[in-house]
């Protein structure tokens, strides 16, 4: 005789609910979430509730296929449970053994109640670890997701805060680069460049590139690349901040940049200010000075 | 066929370009601006390109020579008013337009031929004044 798998599970959560839930809490006490502190036992043991009670429901609907229509609201509620540990920080573990931690209390319950019917034993624990299995999977999967989200988000957020163009006087504008100079961030660092000189009028730009780890022929290329566009738009460009292994790497590898090229933003910014007709000059004598 | 317009004021010869540039014309006013530093002698040539959205390899060849050519008659040439976008693009093209001066619009490019002229003395002024005909 054929033994439904799913109507064996179904009754054996129904009649044993109280201790199914009492094991689960105990193994999720166990379990390291709870000792990272991220999380309230209170929360914990209430969210094993809900995803306790939606589970009856959905195998009593019919059906062992954790991907069917009657699952969705058990999968929507473990993705926001998954969503919320990525976000929490919780290690990819400890989110997946939130629902893996049901399977002891399970098969234990399954052990008891068909003790003499071996075929009926098996038959709901292959239904029990196909349910759970897929549903642990669902979690690992929108886990991942989430945190490919948090990691997306980043990365726009570097690329758009990496290219701030500053005005440092009339006419006279500063670029300071951090990070690795690739194709795509010249485009956006030359298309920002070129606009702020026509927004500010600029007639000096300073690029500084104390923030660059590393100079090769590349992005020297890339460098040249920005100052000639900046020189058609009518504006000058010093490169500053290169640094002294740089430097000397880049002569080593025979890179040559070949504009006006100063130690620090400061040396800069004084050549900008004296090619536009400007100087800095003390107030007063210092103390210093006046000793002399 | 339309051409570009030529405008003299002092001795710079001011050239706004406010159509799409084709081939065609781009030839035409190499033409008639080398005609017109001889018949005037005149010491600058302004370029002013604000409205000039698309540029091709061409183009950028035309701006070369015209420098060029005006630069064996003795007339500095001045290119003014450039957008991002065409400045970018003559990058990627590899024209780098050297040997011409750039400005960021027609008031600094006339700045930078003054200080040109006041370098070799002779004042804003063209030596011959007006057209002979």
């Amino acid at each position: 005789m054929r033994v439904d798998g799913a109507e064996v599970l179904e009754r054996t959560l129904t009649e044993d609910e109280a201790a199914i839930l009492e094991a689960w809490n105990i193994s999720l006490r166990e379990g390291t979430s709870l000792q990272s502190g991220r999380i309230r036992e209170a929360e914990l043991q209430t969210q094993a509730k809900i995803v306790f009670g939606q589970l009856q429901g959905a195998l009593a609907s019919g059906g062992i296929d954790a991907d069917a229509e009657h699952y969705a609201a058990l999968r929507e509620t473990l993705a926001d449970i998954s969503r919320s540990r990525a976000i929490q920080g919780f290690s990819p573990t400890d989110t997946a053994n939130f629902i893996f931690a049901l399977k002891e209390p399970i098969f234990e319950a399954l052990r008891r109640k068909s003790a003499v019917d071996a075929t009926k034993l098996a038959a709901g624990v292959w239904a029990a670890g196909k349910v759970l299995d897929r549903l642990g999977l669902h979690t690992m999967e929108v886990f991942l997701a989430s945190r490919e989200d948090v990691i997306g988000r980043q990365g726009q957020e570097i690329a758009e805060l990496s290219t701030p163009v500053v005005r440092l006087w009339d006419g006279i504008l500063a670029l300071p680069l951090i990070g690795t100079l690739d194709s795509a961030r010249t485009g956006v660092v030359m298309e920002n460049l070129l606009q702020a000189i026509v927004d500010e009028e600029a007639e000096i730009a300073i690029i500084d590139i104390t923030g660059v780890p590393t100079v090769d022929t590349l992005v020297a290329q890339h460098l040249l690349k920005t100052v000639a566009a900046a020189r058609l738009m009518g504006a000058d460009c010093i490169v500053s901040g290169i640094r002294p292994q740089i430097a000397q790497t880049m002569v080593h590898l025979g890179v040559e940049l070949n504009v006006v090229s100063k130690a620090t933003l400061a040396d800069a910014f004084a050549l900008a200010l004296k090619r536009t007709g400007r100087k800095v000059v003390r107030q007063q004598a210092t103390a210093t000075e006046e000793r002399r | 066929m339309d051409r570009i317009p030529i405008l003299k004021l002092g001795g710079v010869l001011i050239v706004t370009i406010q159509v799409d540039m084709h081939d065609r014309l781009a030839l035409a006013l190499e033409e008639d601006l080398t005609t017109m530093i001889a018949r005037t002698g005149a010491r600058g040539v302004l370029i002013e390109i604000s409205a000039l959205e698309i540029v091709d390899s061409f183009i950028g060849r035309m701006l070369v020579s015209i420098a060029a050519v005006s630069r064996v008659l003795d007339a500095e040439t001045v290119l003014a008013g450039m957008r991002p976008a065409v400045a970018i693009t003559l990058v990627e093209l590899g024209l780098e337009l050297t040997g011409i001066r750039t400005a960021l619009n027609v008031e600094r490019g006339m700045a930078l031929l003054k200080a040109r002229f006041a370098e070799d003395g002779d004042g804003f002024g063209s030596d011959r004044d007006g057209l002979d005909d």
